[in-house]
């Protein structure tokens, strides 16, 4: 019954990555089973498995959940990643969704036609160096805490690693003007969970390539 | 303790109508500043009240709250409409996303250049009658229950409403199919304090007008 979740998606981060880091940082082993042609999808589109004939979709705990976030709420609640009360819960929903809004832009980069993707990253690191990351220093600096809400490691702290590392692979020295941001990331990387999800080996999955792209493209027609 | 909460947005629907709903839906009196011009949302982001410089934002309980989730998320829970356990919680959030998708989709119609509208619409209509529509309408049938969850009015029916409602204003007989959520509809519009926010002069907002979109643009863009 109970089991390991088990992840159904493509191969690559896309939504999933943030629930298998989610899952990692909770110290929760689990499955995948890879969408590797259309085929794969109109299976289990056909099979009912899927509330919104959408992927990712997890089976865990007896149901199939879809929706990202839902799914993500669902695990962070589960394994108290989720703070200790409504306010705390308030805020790292407001810090999720910061962070959802500038991982959101680095994905869909590699989606951009050639001659816009330039423009694009050039906005990706001003909303990263203006608009989000100052929000988490600032947060960081106003209570002098290891972690963004209630002095405890959550969901929050998670999902803006994350962030910080995919806004790394746009820009290697992107958190230049962040020196709490830097310390944050050292600290949060050596989390055992995190450490471990951090070196080779894990589920953690590398940057879309070419290929990755063309075959995304094939399977949701997009 | 605070007052009632302040809503921070444009004089329209957007991303604001779904907690303006919650709020209603909740029976909480609510009042609203509208950002009318861009200087008004450059007012509110140099201020420091906007945390990632957006709207919609809600002043509630001591908070300056931002973001349309994490604001609608704190008010269904806030006011007991996010079911009673975490398994409840999480099919309200997978049914409520839905909801936003198609949501989000409808409201994008207004936005869209004029050659592409008409295939924009169609879209719609495919997403609301096969993706959508069925979901609720077999969930509804399968528990035969009046409510979406845990046999319990929650934030997953008044966000049902508010699609229902909306997906009828592109298309008036979008519900033929579907005759549970008919009688849905009928049901939580009775509902006081729905029933109360649909009637002409709550604080519900009116669809965005083609004359509208350029306005609305100025300000965000």
């Amino acid at each position: 019954m109970a089991g390991k979740p088990k992840l159904h998606y493509t191969n690559g981060r896309g939504k999933m990555e943030s629930i298998r880091w989610l899952l990692a940082a909770a110290g929760v082993e689990f499955e995948e089973e890879f969408i590797e042609k259309k085929e794969d999808l109109e299976k289990i589109r056909n099979d009912g498995s899927l509330l919104f004939q959408q992927v990712p979709m997890v089976e865990i705990d007896g149901m199939k959940m879809v929706q990202t976030r839902a799914i993500l709420s669902y695990i962070a609640g589960k394994y108290n990643l989720y703070g200790k009360d409504l306010k705390e819960r308030a805020w790292i929903d407001m810090y999720v969704e910061g962070t959802t809004d500038l991982m959101g832009m680095i994905m869909i980069l590699p989606l951009q036609p050639a001659d816009t993707k330039a423009k694009h990253l050039a906005l990706i690191i001003e909303r990263a160096t203006t608009r989000y990351f100052p929000v988490y220093e600032k947060a960081l600096k106003d209570h002098g805490h290891d972690y963004l809400v209630g002095n405890k490691l959550s969901w929050a702290d998670i999902h803006l690693l994350e962030a910080i590392l995919m806004a790394e692979e746009c820009k290697a020295d992107i958190l230049s003007a962040f020196p709490l941001l830097q310390a944050f990331k050292g600290r949060i990387s050596n989390v055992p969970t995190i450490k471990k999800f951090l070196q080779p080996g894990s589920k953690r999955k590398p940057q879309p390539d070419e290929k990755y792209i063309a075959n995304v493209r094939k399977i949701f027609n997009v | 303790m605070s007052g009632k909460p302040k809503l921070h947005y444009f004089n329209g629907r957007g991303r604001m109508e779904t907690i303006r709903w919650l709020l209603a839906a909740a029976g909480v009196e609510f009042e609203e500043c509208f950002v009318e011009a861009k200087d008004d949302l450059v007012k509110l982001q140099k201020g420091g009240s906007l945390l990632f410089q957006q709207v919609p934002m809600v002043e509630i309980d001591g908070m300056k709250m931002v973001q349309s989730r994490a604001i609608a998320n704190y008010i269904a829970a806030k006011y007991n409409l996010y079911g009673k356990d975490l398994k409840e919680r999480a099919l309200i959030d997978m049914y409520v996303e839905g909801m936003t998708d198609l949501n989000e989709l409808i409201m994008g119609h207004t936005f869209q250049p004029a050659e592409k509208k008409e295939q924009h619409f169609a879209t719609i209509v495919d997403r609301a009658t096969n993706r959508y529509f069925p979901v609720y309408e077999k969930v509804l049938k399968d528990h035969g229950q009046d409510f979406l969850v845990g046999n319990r009015f929650s934030r997953a029916d008044v966000q049902l409403l508010e699609t229902i409602l909306a997906a009828e204003e592109c298309k008036p007989d979008i519900l033929a199919k579907f005759p549970l959520l008919q009688s849905f509809k009928a049901r939580t519009s009775n509902i006081p304090t729905i029933k109360k926010f649909l009637q002409p002069g709550s604080q519900r907002k009116p669809p965005l007008q083609e004359k509208d979109v350029k306005r609305v643009m100025e300000i965000f863009h």
